[in-house]
């Protein structure tokens, strides 16, 4: 399991407190003494150190938390809000990509296919996950789970988190760029309702390529960037420590994304981000879900696609000189 | 064959004219040009003579939006539309410079308003569609602009029944319009969705280099994809890749050549021949329009 070294530096003092508080408890319990008054004053306390911490997150905490080691993935939420989950494999062209999941899952009964990038919580698994970035394979998979789900009418819901699509000789050999080209053309024209879950980050075309769909929504914590922080600050700044200042500039974090027309639903996270409570971060992700794909199921598939496209040719903002 | 030559015969005299390519390493009397590839000095006279490639090793240099549209379009056929969209400031974006502080300094360089010019035009008789970027406005990036243009220049194929024609040079999408940028890839990809299904052909023309977000939407998503020689065709940077994977990459890497031998385009052709051989393509997709047609009436 995670270790100490998971929590964000400005996590910890609240970590510390909570600590105390629980230590206290145990004390207290242990020798029978009353401590209620003490405990009383801390809880107090804590209240407002959360409050302070949290109200006020920079664009590069909220970075952070994006990608906190703590943070619930693609299959915690799946086994959180699904009833029933049968995992798909392959692309059947050259190989599993371990990046990508996929399968059969039930929400409240109904089916929908569920698709999505998947980061490992150590470093063991995270090898075996590639950090959660994908190589053509991966999204070749998610293409197919797609057609799949047209075929038999099911809605797909696809949960983003992921760094990027792998940068490496093997990801070009086999076409990076057809791969995600290839979702972008077809994620236009998928016959179903199709919602997008950003959970974590959102890394520019290699998450952007499993989430062309009716609906984006976007957990309060989580970032969706055209480019990282730091690979910006590379090239803007000439220096990666500048990515707190990239971070800003880029408008990443979620409140940003809805203010920007980008996103059609902020999910709220508890207090402290997804990580501090997961059953209730997919409890209320769960309750968004269920809210558009039952919306969307009741258009026409003509009134779908013409909504979808309507709602990506109005991207952008530009000016007539 | 006969009105083929002798129409590039008559293009052939105009490009020395019209091919005017970055000045970048131009040696001081203006005479000369120093091939980035080879090293070697060639008369800047010559080198419009063959479209600004080396006649040592055969090096593509870089040339504009304007150099290329008027080397694929029949002669003065070109009219420019959608010069109104431009781009602005959506994030009050400010690096150690300011967007629209760069914006401007790109404007008043390259005398362009945005990375793409879009247009109608001809090329062998035919009416497309034709988009070309230019690499020397911030890197031929895809920004809000970018993507407005070209889907309004799909839009303006459906409408009248062309082709499209783009020719691709960009480092990617804009890093100082964000998201909105990143967006761009959706929207020109779901509008080229809507092309398909009017089965309109789209040649996709891929110069050095086409990278990242364009290579990952557009620039992939041609019937025909053509590369001209030597050209960074890729989704990654080279660097980056580098970074990622610490060993040295394979000389060729991510070049056109690549790129083929990969199955990621179809063909390489040299600056000389894009014409014609554009046309050849656009002839065969009238054909098979056409007979499309015939069959229809033909089951009436």
């Amino acid at each position: 399991m995670a270790t100490d070294s998971t929590w964000l530096d400005f996590e910890k003092p609240i970590i510390e407190l909570e600590r105390r508080m629980q230590d206290l408890k145990d004390f207290g319990s242990k020798e029978s003494i009353e401590f209620s008054a003490e405990l009383k004053r801390l809880e107090h306390r804590l209240a407002k150190l959360k409050e302070e911490i949290y109200s006020g997150l920079s664009s590069w905490q909220k970075v952070q938390l994006a990608r906190h080691p703590r943070r619930p993935y693609t299959l915690d939420y799946v086994e959180s809000i699904c009833s029933y989950f049968v995992e798909l494999h392959g692309d059947r062209t050259f190989r599993d990509d371990k990046a990508v999941i996929g399968g059969l899952a039930e929400i409240e009964g109904r089916p929908i296919m569920v698709i999505g990038q998947q980061k490992g919580r150590n470093t063991k698994e995270n090898l075996y996950r590639n950090f959660g970035m994908p190589h053509p394979e991966g999204y070749r998979k998610a293409l197919r789970l797609m057609h799949v789900a047209v075929k038999f009418n099911c809605p797909i819901v696809s949960f983003i988190d992921t760094p990027g699509a792998f940068p490496g000789v093997g990801a070009e050999e086999r076409g990076q760029s057809e791969a995600i080209a290839r979702n972008l053309r077809e994620m236009a024209t998928v016959p179903v309702p199709f919602v997008v879950a950003v959970i974590g980050e959102g890394g520019s075309g290699g998450a952007l390529a499993m989430a062309v769909g009716d609906a984006i929504l976007m957990m309060e914590n989580a970032i969706y960037s055209v480019i990282t922080p730091e690979g910006c600050a590379a090239i803007l700044w000439r220096d990666r420590a500048r990515a707190p200042q990239a971070a800003e500039a880029l408008r990443l974090t979620a409140t940003d994304l809805h203010e920007l027309g980008v996103v059609d639903e902020l999910v709220p996270e508890p207090l402290g981000g997804a990580h501090r409570d997961v059953t209730s971060a997919a409890a209320t992700l769960k309750e968004a879900l269920l809210r558009w794909l039952d919306d969307l199921s009741r258009l026409s598939t003509e009134e779908l696609l013409s909504r979808r496209a309507a709602k990506y040719r109005a991207m952008g903002v530009f000016e007539r000189g | 064959m006969a009105e083929e030559t002798e129409d590039r015969g008559s293009w052939l005299a105009k490009t020395s004219e019209s091919l005017k390519a970055k000045k970048k390493r131009e040696l001081p009397n203006g005479l000369w040009v120093k091939c980035d590839e080879c090293q070697e000095f060639i008369y800047q006279k010559e080198l419009e003579r063959t479209y600004w490639i080396c006649r040592k090793c055969g090096y593509h240099f870089r040339i504009s939006a304007k150099g290329y549209i008027d080397l694929l379009s029949d002669s003065g056929s070109f009219q420019e539309h959608f010069s109104e969209i431009i781009s602005c400031d959506p994030l009050k974006f400010r690096d150690s410079k300011k967007y629209v502080d760069r914006l401007k300094q790109a404007r008043e360089k390259t005398g362009l308003k945005e990375s793409i010019t879009t247009g109608r035009s001809r090329v062998g008789g035919h009416p497309v569609g034709l988009g070309a970027m230019d690499f020397a406005f911030l890197g031929g990036s895809l920004a809000s602009a970018v993507g407005e243009k070209i889907t309004l220049l799909i839009e303006l194929c459906i409408d009248y029944g062309m082709p499209l024609v783009i020719v691709c040079s960009s480092g990617g999408a804009r890093m100082q319009e964000g998201i909105l940028s990143l967006m761009q890839m959706a929207k020109v990809s779901s509008s080229l969705a809507a092309l398909a299904q009017k089965r309109l052909p789209y040649v996709s023309i891929l110069t050095n280099p086409t990278t990242a977000g364009v290579s990952a939407s557009y620039a992939s998503l041609g019937d025909i994809i053509i590369a001209e020689p030597g050209a960074l065709v890729g989704f990654a940077g080279p660097r980056v890749i580098e970074q990622t994977i610490n060993q040295e990459l394979p000389p060729g890497f991510q070049r056109s050549e690549f790129a083929l031998e990969h199955g990621m385009v179809d063909m390489i052709v040299t600056r000389g021949e894009l014409r014609s051989t554009l046309i050849r393509i656009l002839d065969f997709f009238q054909k098979t329009t056409r007979l499309w047609e015939r069959d229809a009436a033909s089951q009436v």
